[in-house]
């Protein structure tokens, strides 16, 4: 009687992990479109507390009930105050943190499961697949948090770079060898915590050669990552709504990870493994011409007599906070008769989509936005292209010489606008070290300094 | 081993669905996405609650699985619908 009644407890969970599943799918479904992405993450939202419900009422659960409530007492307090503090300026390092922290939860749960001792070869890799994936996530996830929020400053080239990438290939090669032995010995505790130390000393070493402008890459692959070891951990632990949610994470993150390595035209093993070749000074082609630079306002009456602005921000527009005059600039030229418009590269700033985070907090309409593909046929009807601490992005190398580094990636062709106007502080190369003869054109007029104090001079010059 | 044939089967599917459902996300969305994608894989908190074994180790590991899961979750869906909310037309 007894365990007919547990059965059917089992049978009822099973049919609320289906009905969670179903709400995950529609939710990340709807996370991908404009007018229904808040109720996605809402739905999303609503299918974890109700598999996290389900599986906590569940008789079956060995873990002491009032650990449970604690554990997510202080996962709750601490993750909403993160996440309600933070500045929109800080959103790539948080959401690296947050990643890290998934990815620590799959590992302490593989180490678990390996102290409870698998019955069989396959569960033992499953257990040393899931807590290699998730060490690697966590300790990948903190140094690229580390790099993101400038903690962390490490050349590519120094011994502690070169000294982790090399662990990193010895724990990957050690995770392979377990995986072949096990079949024959069964692996020990001794054996595990090797392991243990080597994916997470591993996991520095993944993240650590690759630079800022790549951080696009690494933060969507990492995501890719933490999906994946709840996946998993899924397999192990025979549940199907982990095994559902981890693998709907997994292809995000890798459908990001593509579109951002497409958008430099480099693949994902260049990026992790190579970075970009530090181009002998020899090939940079000798840049003729003299920089023109202009002042505030000189810009201003450029400006005024324009009829399309477009606007190209980068990293150096999050990095300056500009993001608000910008947006104010916006107002005063559409008051003005201009039409305004953003062109937004794909891998513009420190991961996926950040350009577009920064000009949403400042109220910037999103339609207004647009992609290089739709901006670049119609550059030449655009009077000014203001480029604002961008660099790489609108490097014409990339589609006139064969022989640089970038050459091949999309790039947005500010320089077929009319007139250009770089905001930059001073005559350094970008990311990939690449000379920008965009500088150097007929059309281009450099406004050195500040971004946010040059932007606020033409505010206030088009407010007089 | 049946067990795992079925639910690598349920895997090998629920990421060809992920593929198909948000290959064509505009590029505004690109950030909630990674984030909420990111509170998802919160999901491992499940896995926390239903870890076996008894002893001081296995209960320290369920309880830091516990509590770093539910950052993951509680951090990550909040943000992202901070971010989105953000998000406006004209």
């Amino acid at each position: 009687m007894i365990m007919n009644i547990l059965e059917n407890i089992s049978a009822f969970q099973n049919l609320i992990y289906i009905a969670a599943s179903i709400l995950f799918i529609t939710g990340i479904k709807m996370l991908g479109k404009e007018d229904t992405a808040v109720k996605g993450n809402l739905l999303s939202a609503l299918a974890m507390f109700i598999a996290v419900l389900i599986t906590f009422l569940d008789p079956d659960v060995q873990v002491n009930p009032f650990l449970i409530l604690a554990g997510i007492g202080v996962g709750a307090i601490v993750g909403s105050l993160i996440a309600l503090k933070v500045k929109m300026t800080s959103i790539p390092e948080m959401v690296a943190l947050f990643n890290g922290f998934g990815g620590l939860a799959t590992f302490f749960i593989a180490w678990s499961e390996f102290n409870s001792v698998p019955d069989n070869t396959f569960q033992y890799v499953l257990i040393m697949l899931t807590t290699y994936i998730g060490g690697v996530t966590f300790s990948g996830s903190i140094v690229a948090y580390g790099k993101l929020s400038e903690k962390l400053k490490i050349q590519k080239t120094s011994v502690i770079t070169k000294l982790f990438t090399t662990v990193f290939y010895v724990s990957l090669a050690f995770l392979l060898y377990t995986i072949l032995i096990t079949p024959f010995i069964t692996p020990n505790f001794e054996f595990f915590t090797v392991l243990l130390i080597l994916t997470l000393l591993g996991g520095i070493g993944f993240v650590i050669p690759i630079g800022g402008g790549d951080m696009p890459v690494v933060i969507s692959l990492l995501n890719s990552f933490s999906g994946i070891a709840a996946a998993f951990a899924g397999l192990l632990l025979l549940n199907n709504v982990l095994i559902v949610a981890g693998s709907l994470v997994g292809a995000s993150g890798l459908i990001l990870t593509v579109i951002m390595a497409k958008a430099m035209n480099r693949s994902i093993g260049n990026i992790l493994f190579v970075g970009y070749a530090s181009s002998p000074s020899g090939s940079k082609s000798e840049e003729t011409g003299e920089v023109k630079p202009i002042n505030v306002s000189d810009a201003y009456l450029i400006l005024e007599n324009a009829s399309s602005v477009l606007v190209i921000p980068g990293y150096g527009m999050a990095v300056a906070q500009a993001q608000h005059v910008v947006r104010e600039l916006g107002e005063l030229l559409v008051s003005n008769g201009t039409e305004v418009k953003y062109g937004i590269h794909p891998v513009a700033g420190r991961m996926p989509g950040h350009m577009n985070v920064l000009l949403a907090e400042a109220n910037v309409p999103y339609d207004v936005l647009v992609e290089p593909d739709d901006v670049n046929p119609m550059m030449d009807t655009v009077d000014v292209a203001v480029v604002i601490g961008a660099n790489d992005v609108v490097n014409p190398s990339a589609t006139e010489e064969p022989g640089s580094p970038i050459y091949g990636m999309p790039i947005i062709e500010a320089h077929n606008a009319k007139t250009v106007f770089v905001l930059k502080r001073s005559m350094s190369s970008g990311f990939a070290g690449v000379q920008n003869p965009l500088f150097f054109k007929e059309n281009t007029r450099m406004l050195f300094g500040d971004a946010k104090d040059s932007i606020g001079g033409l505010v206030s010059e088009f407010k007089e | 081993m049946e067990i795992y044939a079925l639910l690598g089967f349920v895997l090998i599917l629920s990421v060809y669905l992920g593929l198909e459902l948000i290959s064509k996300v505009p590029s505004t969305l690109h950030t909630p996405l990674m984030s909420g994608a990111n509170a998802i894989s919160g999901v491992a908190l499940v896995g926390a609650l239903i870890l076996g074994g008894d002893g001081e180790l296995q209960n320290i590991l369920a309880f830091l699985a516990v509590t770093f899961a539910s950052i993951n979750v509680f951090g990550g869906y909040l943000v992202t619908n901070r971010m989105l909310k953000m998000f406006k037309k004209k």
